[in-house]
């Protein structure tokens, strides 16, 4: 459904991104490795139209969509979850979830819906429902991010890092929901650096080095992978 | 006391108080500088939409309150047009050279917005001082008429038109109410917040910062025209820079991105500065650092800082509320 030929991002002319490609059939959960500033976090801005590419093309069923604005690209179902849990703080969880479903705010029901199923996959966050983003711990934040980009009913969601920064317990329990998204229909483009983890649930994996892919494969095979093992999962 | 109680109690005290205000004060200075102060809060609003709300700081606005004055007096004195159509009119006016303007003005951000709209307002008034045919220079409009009387109301007394801008003023804060709390409202304060965020949850940006802007330049032409009226004479003055200054003062002591803030910034510093009057220019020597200090320790402005010391009290007594749960979870545990 997702097919990134070849496509470098620039920050000047630093490059952060160099020729990438990258495929996701529907369906699949697909994971991207590396370290801190290997070029996950500015791939994911390329795909959803926050950054011009350089060159190259990044298609989406077969069309391009690599020079449409970021808007347009969320409401061709590709939805990222940004790093570091960004939420609109002073707004409650549920204005939160309703600005998340912008692109489809004229139907109503359709949102409703959609709020229900959040709150099923989340119950915590019906209970805080009136509480200000803010105010919610790391994990609840996580959630909350997440549920918001469901509510654009995304084709492909992106998520950047669901893990940073929270507790062991938490993180299996994200995994978890990830993998329950994924099950119910969305594609999901993952980037972590919990290999571990994030293998268990992939379908394939890309490794980042620099800006480059260096590496590639399924699960399995980066699983059993000896650099992969070393850098990353560190048995 | 809570948020609800507050606004049952004071808003209709509020109310009842700009209403009565004529029939107790006599005095028809202090009423022309209330009804001026009335003005001034709805170009504050308009201010405030773009600039506390949408986070663009606007310094074009005093450009917009003149067109719309400069609208409705050469509507109204040269084309001797009806008074209500060209007060329409000006108003359309207003808001489409600020749709024009905010086409090219919202591709900039931050400082640079600010930058630029400063020029552009600055503009404006070399236009207006300069286009004597249409403006008449800077010798200005005499003899803007006021609006036409309803029944026996006659609009050229100071009490009348009093209500007819407090009335003017409450449909402004009825509709920003409205605006604020709505989806596009809550828009706005997304693109505020960040910008790269609201685009990336699917938020055509552009099109909800030029409808904000839009917005605030409509409020900021009603402004004007109600003062072309109520003066009735107007000169280049009104559009220059230090008029959008007096604004942002108003807003920023009153606090920016709040509802109250634009009424209790301007009545206060309006009032102010009037009994200040006999120092002159020297008034400045005490309102610099009077704005110095309040930027630096109250940055919200008063309602912005009243707002947030009522959140930590809220969250205060939800953390003891939830330490008393525990605290009997504990004790029922023994």
């Amino acid at each position: 459904m997702l097919k990134l030929k070849e496509i470098s991002v620039k920050y000047g002319h630093y490059t952060a991104v160099k020729d990438a490609t990258i495929e996701v059939e529907s369906g699949e959960i697909i994971v991207l490795l590396g370290a801190n500033g290997a070029g996950k976090s500015t791939l994911f801005r390329a795909i959803s139209g926050l950054q011009r590419i350089a060159s190259g093309s990044i298609s989406f069923f077969d069309e391009p969509v690599h020079s449409l604005s970021a808007d347009r690209i969320v409401q061709k179902g590709i939805v990222q979850c940004a790093e570091g849990r960004k939420l609109f703080p002073q707004m409650t969880v549920r204005e939160n979830l309703q600005l998340g479903a912008f692109v489809h705010k004229r139907k109503k029901e359709q949102i409703k819906q959609t709020m229900n199923h959040v709150y099923e996959l989340f119950p915590i966050l019906k209970d805080k429902e009136t509480h200000a983003a803010g105010s919610l711990s790391g994990g609840q934040q996580q959630m909350l991010a997440i549920g918001r980009a469901l509510m654009a009913k995304p084709k492909l969601m992106m998520l950047d890092e669901p893990s940073i920064g929270l507790a062991p317990l938490i993180v299996e329990q994200m995994f978890t929901i990830i993998e329950t998204i994924n099950k119910e229909g969305t594609t999901i483009l993952l980037a972590e650096q919990n290999a571990n983890a994030a293998l268990k649930i992939a379908n394939k994996g890309y490794v980042f080095e620099s800006g480059s892919i260096v590496l590639s494969g399924t699960s399995e095979e980066l699983m059993t992978n000896e650099k992969v093992k070393k850098a990353y999962i560190g048995a | 006391m809570n948020g609800a109680n507050i606004k049952k109690i004071l808003l209709p005290a509020v109310l009842l108080l700009s209403l009565l205000f004529p029939l107790v004060i006599q005095n028809e200075y202090y009423l022309h500088i209330m009804t001026l102060a009335f003005i001034w809060i709805i170009a504050v609003y308009g201010l405030n939409l773009i600039a506390g709300y949408t986070g663009y700081l606007s310094l074009a606005h005093a450009g917009f309150f003149a067109i719309g004055a400069y609208a409705i007096s050469v509507l109204t004195v040269k084309a001797e047009m009806n008074y209500w159509l060209a007060f329409l009119l000006s108003v359309l006016i207003t808001s489409i050279i600020g749709f024009f303007i905010g086409l090219i003005a919202l591709r900039t951000k931050e400082h640079y917005f600010a930058i630029y709209t400063l020029c552009v307002g600055y503009i404006i008034y070399l236009v207006i001082y300069k286009w004597e045919e249409l403006t008449g220079g800077v010798r200005g409009f005499i003899g803007i008429p006021a609006p036409p009387p309803i029944g026996s109301i006659s609009f050229d007394e100071t009490v009348p038109m009093y209500y007819l801008v407090l009335f003017f003023l409450i449909i402004g804060m009825v509709a920003m109410y409205r605006i604020v709390h709505s989806l596009s409202g809550r828009t706005y304060k997304a693109i505020r917040n960040s910008e790269d965020l609201a685009a990336s949850i699917g938020i055509s940006t552009m099109r909800n910062k030029l409808a904000a802007f839009v917005l605030s330049t409509a409020y900021a032409g009603v402004a004007g025209a109600l003062y072309a009226s109520l003066i009735r004479f107007i000169g280049p003055d009104i559009g220059y820079t230090n008029i959008i200054f007096d604004m942002l003062i108003y807003l920023l002591v009153g606090g920016i991105g709040t509802l109250s803030g634009p009424v209790i910034g301007t009545i206060l510093v309006v009032w102010v500065s009037q009994n200040l009057q006999f120092l002159q220019d020297y008034r400045m020597l005490i309102f610099g650092p009077l704005l110095t200090f309040l930027i630096i320790f109250y940055p919200k402005g008063i309602a912005g800082s009243f707002i947030q010391w009522r959140q930590k009290q809220k969250e205060k007594a939800i953390q003891k509320e939830s330490a008393q749960i525990q605290g009997r979870e504990a004790e029922t545990k023994i």
